[in-house]
């Protein structure tokens, strides 16, 4: 190697330190493809991600007229699972009763409600776990230790704020962001 | 391996001669499954169930590409398509319910085969290779099932992609955009369907790669045997043609009779009655539970609902379970002692039936509902299944005291049948 080097003196600089021009053209050629390379898996990677009709967001209306006390309905925002919930002042005081800051995402029900409106609970029907939609918004069905939300895959127990109380999920059943358009019907999105 | 007493290849016919002075690709057969490929004398019938993994590979690539010839994935046709494929399609009930069952075969034969090199230790030196490449193809498996399960479109299919992305949305930072990459959307929908048909088509052919690799790797030292003492000598072997392509293919016939059974008179006894329900993404099934063959996993997974220090129990959960799996591919360095067969380790033997129990017991909890005393009994199930691995086997490694190994495997197989030893 050491002799093949020596005869291609032509090519290396004086102030280089011995790199050839041979080297440069070695880590650009070798630069180019690399980059050439990501470039290339870049859109691989990337047509997986959500397409553009996906991406297409959609507010969702929701009439709350019909709701008695102690009723949830289920409608959908974004392709996902919503609930509403008309709480009793039985579920409120429970939900008060209990001492946020020793929960597992310290959050309050005022926190998670509209001011004056304490009696609407709207969350995402997602289980913070791993996604599935939590039992207890249908007619007679487990609500769970806590009066709320039950999730049947792993076993997460919510509380009528929907608040995690018990079992593998690390957070409250999420609040999507929506406004109250009249007294009975809200915007979400 | 190619012991130096292993038959020459000596081909007689002409056009054999003429083809194996240009491409010697009969000659390579002969070597590796021919009578050029000499085989410890005493394998016992757990030696069966590689062949037979290979053989259930093979009947789910031949009736999956069969049933991609009837099948449509879109949401709005999937499920439709699978009825059509049931009861239009010629013998199209047959296939699927081949397909189907014929995953559980598979997974059957692999955890046979799985708990054969764990008592005998075919993953120690020199076969560690083998070993890893293994469990790869475990992995390559697992993923391949769980894609199948979502084509059907059915609720257990909907859900299941749900919270099996789900666990990819556990891992910190990334998690979430990972799971949205994963299914194409922020629930399952066309997207994650369409992907899964394709990803499902192509990793059997990454698993018959894989496959290759994992037949070379265990060709290179050749095949242990019950006894874990090595080949001394043309003794101890015979050609695996024709000793073992025939007790091979006994074991196959077995197979096939037990396949046959469950296709014809209980196909939907291993599957799940919710995914006859259309997917719906409004309601998930009060009685949701993976296929059999994930519950061991699913139980640790669900272990966890207690948070440790700075890990949210989610994350523990998801890296529990991950862990589960990836820990075997330590169990090289793991387990020392210098003896591999089971049969000559009184402690380990008894450690080894006790793993084996636990498994099962997880796996009956993960097919449990998860309420009490389930939960509280894998939480107990998956700190053994973890102790086993990292402070049973090191210990009985350093304390154990094994029975004498017999001078060779001709001494065994002499022994065993009350012949002096010469």
């Amino acid at each position: 190697m050491a002799t093949l080097e020596n005869t291609a003196d032509e090519g290396v600089s004086a102030e280089g330190g011995g790199v050839r021009r041979r080297d440069f053209i070695n880590i650009a050629a070798v630069s180019f493809a690399g980059v050439g390379g990501v470039v290339a898996v870049l859109p691989l990677v990337n047509q997986m991600n959500p397409s553009a009709d996906v991406l297409a967001m959609a507010s969702s209306e929701v009439d709350l007229s019909g709701i008695k006390p102690g009723q949830a309905i289920k409608t959908t925002f974004r392709s996902q699972p919503l609930f509403v919930r008309h709480l009793t002042p039985e579920e409120i005081a429970k939900a008060d009763a209990t001492d946020a800051a020793t929960l597992r995402d310290p959050q309050t029900l005022a926190d998670r409600v509209v001011d004056g409106k304490t009696q609407w609970l709207v969350t995402m029907g997602v289980c913070t776990h791993l996604g599935c939609v939590p039992l207890g918004a249908g007619e007679g069905e487990n609500k769970g230790e806590f009066g709320g939300y039950f999730c049947p895959c792993h076993g997460s127990h919510y509380d009528t704020a929907g608040r995690i109380r018990k079992g593998p999920a690390p957070k409250n059943l999420e609040v999507p962001p929506y406004t109250f358009t009249s007294d009975t019907a809200i915007l979400v999105g | 391996m190619s012991f130096p007493w292993a038959n020459e290849y000596t081909p007689k016919a002409p056009l054999m001669q003429w083809i194996d002075a240009r491409l010697p690709l009969p000659r390579f057969v002969y070597n590796a499954v021919g009578a050029g490929y000499p085989v410890p004398r005493n394998l016992n019938f757990f030696w069966n169930f590689g062949v037979l993994s290979g053989l259930a590979l093979m009947i789910q690539i031949v009736t999956g590409i069969v049933m991609a010839m009837h099948y449509g994935a879109n949401e709005l046709v999937a499920f439709g398509t699978v009825e059509h494929v049931m009861r239009d399609v010629n013998g199209g009930w047959l296939m699927r319910y081949a397909h189907a069952n014929g995953a559980s075969f598979f997974f059957i034969v692999v955890y046979l085969h799985i708990f054969r090199g764990l008592y005998y230790s075919s993953y120690k030196a020199p076969r560690e290779m083998v070993w890893l490449l293994g469990l790869v193809i475990f992995l390559l498996m697992m993923a391949t099932a769980f894609m199948g399960y979502v084509l059907p479109w059915g609720q257990m299919s909907y859900w299941g992609a749900k919270v099996i992305t789900g666990l990819f949305g556990a891992i910190p930072v990334v998690g979430e955009p990972i799971q949205t990459w994963l299914l194409g959307g922020f629930a399952p929908g066309n997207a994650a369907l369409n992907r899964f048909f394709s990803l499902h088509y192509l990793l059997p052919f990454v698993i018959a790669g894989v496959i290759i690799l994992h037949i070379w790797a265990l060709h290179i030292p050749g095949s242990s045997n019950p006894t874990g003492v090595e080949v001394k000598g043309p003794q101890d072997t015979v050609p695996f043609h024709p000793y073992y392509t025939a007790k091979d293919g006994f074991g196959a016939g077995i197979f096939f009779i037990l396949l046959a059974i469950a296709v014809y008179f209980g196909p939907n006894f291993l599957g799940h009655p919710d995914n006859y329900i259309e997917a719906n993404p409004l309601s998930t099934p009060a009685h949701i539970v993976p296929e059999w063959y994930f519950w061991p996993f699913y139980a640790i997974l669900r272990a966890f609902t207690f948070d440790f220090f700075f890990i949210p129990a989610k994350l523990l959960g998801v890296l529990a379970m991950f862990a589960s799996i990836l820990l075997l591919f330590f169990l090289p360095w793991l387990d020392n002692s210098p003896v591999r067969s089971g049969n000559y380790r009184p402690m380990f033997k008894k450690f080894f039936w006790i793993l084996i129990a636990d498994v099962l017991v997880l796996g009956y909890c993960g097919g449990a509902p998860a309420e009490e005393p389930f939960v509280m009994i894998s939480q107990v199930a998956s700190a053994y299944y973890f102790a086993h691995f990292l402070i049973i086997l090191p210990l009985i490694a350093a304390f154990e005291k094994p029975l004498p190994l017999p001078g060779s495997i001709t001494e065994a197989v002499l022994a065993k049948h009350g012949q002096a030893a010469e």
